[in-house]
């Protein structure tokens, strides 16, 4: 455990060194305290808009923004100690290679759990602050959730990256993986599925459809902090889901089950990686 | 107990054998040079000892244990590598990377600042690693590996980046360390200087031990010749007359103004005695210089040996080729009864 907090606070300070912490945390910021100032400027409005709507906005924002910047922190996680020299020399003290990799991705994840944390934490504040409309438990429950689960897309995100570390040799294949993933995850999968449900049109069990999106966190993610304000705000393939009611926990443990299982693949890759 | 012990070691890689039946064994507080081209083996050797690779076939000991096992993790403590052409974190300082490596081996951070003014970089101690020069980050390197006073240590090209005092600074380490017991695999390709510092070394060529030993037996194994410098006005007997050989800017008799003449002999090593005997009875002689075969003439030597046999066997392969069953004498007749002793080594 020790090996693997050392490990951790390290990246933790590079993370602080290379500024990744304060571009993250300002981006997720700037993001939420505009989406909840600036959310109704299309109906003419500006000042604080609904929660729900600041909450459903932030979230569909958050999905494409989240997953890219957890792979761009963690692609090289591995493959740059490899290309650095650094991966063989680790390898040489009492350190395993699971503790090592539980390590980097621990530090990994309290980047994006801190700047999440701070960046969607200090929107809440302001909001609770200046918003006449919204009262404290509301958003501290909404928000509490969002942060909850934008932390755990983050992680399966970084878990993800950490796949592709571990398998790739060179640093810029490891960052044209990622970008793939990243495209498939947020873009891809929902066109995807969206085609499939007009070509089939309706040959396969509507029933299927909700579970289809539990294949893809960042769906995953979007149905949490969606189907939290449930009645108001559903649209397109989220609708879908509103044939199975997924309950919030169902969502988070699917979430986790998301962060659990990348991880192992990681580790499993990363023990049989040659040095 | 053999610190390092290696039996009839392979290793393969994908179809390429990259070690072939090595034999090692090294003691407490032996200091063994490892040397070859690239692709030697040297790397694989290396691994094979820290446990990062598993051998094919063979037996691998280090501490009396195979260290590829989880249970030896604990005995890395006492080891310590420093490895060529590392680049350690930049966006952090000197001390921070060091103290991040003693907190993993589970060293007391003051031994960080001991190690830091030990290999000249107090100064710089705070400064982020991205702003050091080969040098210094080589120099870090080594605090590294000092870290947790290590009772193996392996080091790659520990002097490349470093200036001469600073290698000489180096070398005074190894000796210190060596006296507290310390057992040290030195791998270089900078062969001059090394040979004072070394108990042994070990010349590997594709993936084969060419040679072990201390210098003096190494000197035997490659039979190459002894130089002996004559200086002054001599004539040479007609026995040592067959030895004298013409240097690169001066022929055997050549004289200059301000130069005395100067006659090169190369004798079999065998024979130095003797000849130097006879020389020292010569009339006129002025001064001797006697150079013995370096471990960088040894090194060629070896290396030449290898690549000379690689090709005689290739050849006489391809001759034999469209012959099912090969004529002992044919082959006999290709391959030299002992390796020509290289004329052409740079002294």
């Amino acid at each position: 455990m020790n090996a693997i907090l050392t490990v951790a606070a390290k990246e933790f300070r590079d993370g602080l060194r290379n500024r990744w912490i304060s571009a993250i945390t300002v981006i997720f910021a700037i993001l939420a305290i505009g989406l909840a100032y600036f959310g109704a400027a299309a109906a003419g409005q500006v000042g604080f808009t609904s929660l729900s709507t600041t909450i459903v906005s932030l979230a569909s924002l958050a999905v494409f923004i989240i997953p890219l910047i957890a792979l761009m922190l963690s692609y090289d996680g591995v493959v740059g100690e490899d290309e650095n020299g650094t991966l063989l020399l680790l390898m040489t003290y009492p350190l395993s290679r699971w503790q090592l990799l539980l390590g980097k991705m621990t530090g990994h994840g309290a980047i994006m759990a801190f700047s999440t944390l701070v960046g969607f934490g200090s929107a809440a504040i302001i909001m609770g602050v200046f918003s006449q409309t919204t009262n404290w438990p509301d958003l501290l429950a909404a928000f509490g959730l969002f942060i909850l689960s934008a932390i755990l897309l983050g992680w399966v995100f970084i878990a993800f990256a950490y796949i592709i570390s571990t398998s790739v040799s060179e640093k810029s294949k490891a960052a044209g993986v990622a970008l793939i993933t990243w495209f498939i995850f947020v873009l891809v999968f929902d066109l995807g599925l969206l085609g499939f449900l007009v070509g089939t049109q309706g040959d396969v069990d509507a029933q299927l459809f909700p579970y289809l999106l539990l294949l893809n966190p960042t769906d995953i993610f979007r149905l949490i902090n969606i189907s939290y304000f449930a009645s108001e705000q559903i649209s397109g393939l989220m609708a879908i889901a509103q044939h199975v009611q997924f309950s919030t926990v169902t969502l988070v443990m699917s979430l986790l089950a998301w962060l659990v299982l990348p991880t192992a693949i990681a580790l499993l890759i990363f023990n049989r990686r040659s040095l | 107990m053999n610190i390092v012990e290696l039996e009839q070691v392979d290793k393969n890689y994908a179809g390429v054998q990259a070690l072939k039946n090595l034999n090692l064994e090294l003691k407490q507080g032996e200091i063994l040079g490892l040397f070859g081209h690239n692709g030697a083996g040297k790397t694989t050797t290396i691994k094979l000892i820290l446990g990062l690779v598993e051998a094919s076939r063979g037996k691998v000991q280090v501490f009396g244990s195979d260290p590829t096992l989880s249970s030896a993790r604990n005995q890395r403590r006492q080891l310590g590598f420093l490895q060529e052409n590392v680049s350690f974190y930049d966006q952090l300082t000197g001390l921070e990377v060091l103290n991040y490596f003693a907190r993993l081996k589970g060293v007391p951070k003051k031994q960080c600042m001991a190690l830091l003014d030990q290999v000249g970089l107090n100064e710089a101690e705070n400064r982020r690693v991205k702003t050091y020069s080969k040098g210094m980050r080589q120099r870090l390197g080594l605090a590294q590996a000092l870290l947790g006073n290590p009772k193996l240590l392996l080091l790659d090209e520990p002097t490349v980046g470093l200036d001469p005092i600073a290698t000489q600074d180096f070398y005074q380490r190894l000796e210190t360390l060596k006296k507290q017991g310390c057992t040290i695999i030195l791998c270089s390709h900078v062969l001059p200087g090394v040979e004072k510092y070394i108990d042994r070394a070990l010349i590997m060529g594709r993936g084969e031990l060419l040679a072990e030993g201390n210098l003096h037996d190494l000197r035997h194994q490659a039979n190459l010749p002894v130089t002996i410098k004559l200086q002054g006005d001599v004539d040479l007997p007609i026995t040592l007359q067959a030895h004298a050989v013409p240097e690169q800017s001066s022929n055997i008799l050549q004289s200059t103004d301000i130069q005395p003449r100067q006659v090169n002999l190369e004798i079999p090593l065998q024979h130095k005695m003797e000849v130097l005997q006879t020389a020292m009875a010569l009339p006129g002689l002025q001064n001797i210089d006697i150079h013995l075969p370096t471990l960088e003439d040894l090194y060629t030597h070896f290396i030449g040996a290898m690549q000379l046999g690689h090709k005689t066997e290739t050849a006489s392969s391809e001759a034999l080729t469209p012959v099912q069953t090969p004529e002992p004498g044919v082959s006999d007749a290709a391959i030299p009864s002992s390796p020509k002793p290289l004329e052409s080594v740079s002294r």
